[in-house]
């Protein structure tokens, strides 16, 4: 099925595409068909330059496994980081 | 007679005036012929509907594939174009009824057009052939596993569309539904609502489910391709368009 299921959230930080590195400024992430990896149902990740136009962006389709497991590292190294790193 | 098609990126008239891009492909004999509206899945207007689109032409068949994503993203490649849609909660209902009104207007422009026009339609572009079916004047209508026909969006979810099970009795032509029996939208029960809606209206319509396969089970670089059901779906459709659409 198409779900539609999209979390939106403003970001900041640069990300590296078809076109070289470039500022993101807003992220979409969402459960659906992916476009290339061989799952029926992916979590997928746009980073995105609104003003660069739908081009703007830098997408990841993962295995919802392999999100959750990238969930928790991500949280194990913020963690682990010493707070007052700027 | 030849067996020469043409297929290119093209532009169309759709809704509200608007010029949008199309991919047509179509036979160059110039005996008459019916037309199709390809409608592309969620994924977009990329090369696998166009290919479906150049299969329907190598058929015998004209066929055109609107964009439907053009004009969020024009020139975008298919896959930047379908995000950006879908974060905006799909095709709005109105504007996909004047795209495929416009890809219509240009089949039957076409020097070898019968006057016949179909739609068909993959995932959400089987909702959309619906749609369409029950919005203007078409002589036959193929939803493939097409969600939200019947049923309500579940809670959450940002897409902008509604069940239109309730538009059955403005059906203006013969419907072909193929499902995969292991789809969960839609389900089953939703597929046997919308039967049941189409006895009551009196209308023309043909389903089949297959066992052992999903959602988007004519998807032939995706996991869910399923080769039994999906020829077998091919040989119903062309069955079904052989004889809607022939002068």
């Amino acid at each position: 099925m198409c779900t539609y299921i999209t979390e939106k959230i403003a970001i900041e930080g640069s990300a590296k595409g078809a076109s070289g590195w470039i500022k993101v400024t807003d992220g979409s992430v969402y459960l659906d068909h992916p476009v290339h990896a061989p799952f029926g149902h992916t979590l997928n990740i746009d980073f995105l330059a609104p003003e660069l136009g739908p081009s703007g962006r830098v997408a990841v389709e993962l295995h919802q496994d392999s999100a959750r497991a990238l969930v928790k590292a991500i949280q194990a190294v913020l963690d682990a980081a010493p707070a007052d790193l700027e | 007679m030849s067996d020469a098609l043409l297929a290119e990126t093209i532009r169309i008239t759709g809704h509200n005036g608007d010029e949008i891009e199309a991919y047509s492909a179509r036979a160059l004999d110039e005996s008459p012929r019916g037309g199709v509206v390809v409608i592309h899945h969620l994924p977009g207007y990329d090369p696998q509907t166009k290919e479906i689109a150049r299969n329907f032409a190598y058929h015998g068949y004209n066929a055109v594939v609107p964009n439907l994503y053009w004009r969020e993203a024009p020139g975008a490649s298919p896959d930047d174009a379908a995000a950006t849609a879908r974060a905006n909660g799909g095709v709005p209902d109105e504007r996909l009824v004047g795209d495929v009104a416009g890809a219509m207007a240009y089949l039957k422009g076409l020097s070898n057009s019968n006057g016949k026009v179909a739609t068909i339609g993959y995932c959400s572009g089987g909702r959309q052939s619906f749609l369409a079916a029950v919005s203007l004047d078409l002589d036959a209508a193929v939803d493939c596993y097409g969600a939200f026909v019947v049923g309500e969006v579940p809670e959450g979810m940002p897409l902008k569309v509604g069940p239109i099970v309730d538009k059955t009795p403005n059906l203006s032509c013969p419907l072909l539904g193929l499902f995969g029996e292991e789809d969960a939208y839609p389900s089953p029960a939703q597929v046997t609502e919308l039967e049941e809606a189409l006895q009551a209206a009196g209308k023309t319509y043909e389903f089949h489910s297959y066992p052992n396969a999903g959602h988007a089970f004519f998807s032939v670089n995706r996991p869910s391709y399923r080769v039994e059901a999906a020829n077998d779906g091919w040989e119903k459709i062309f069955t079904f368009y052989a004889k809607y659409l022939s002068a």
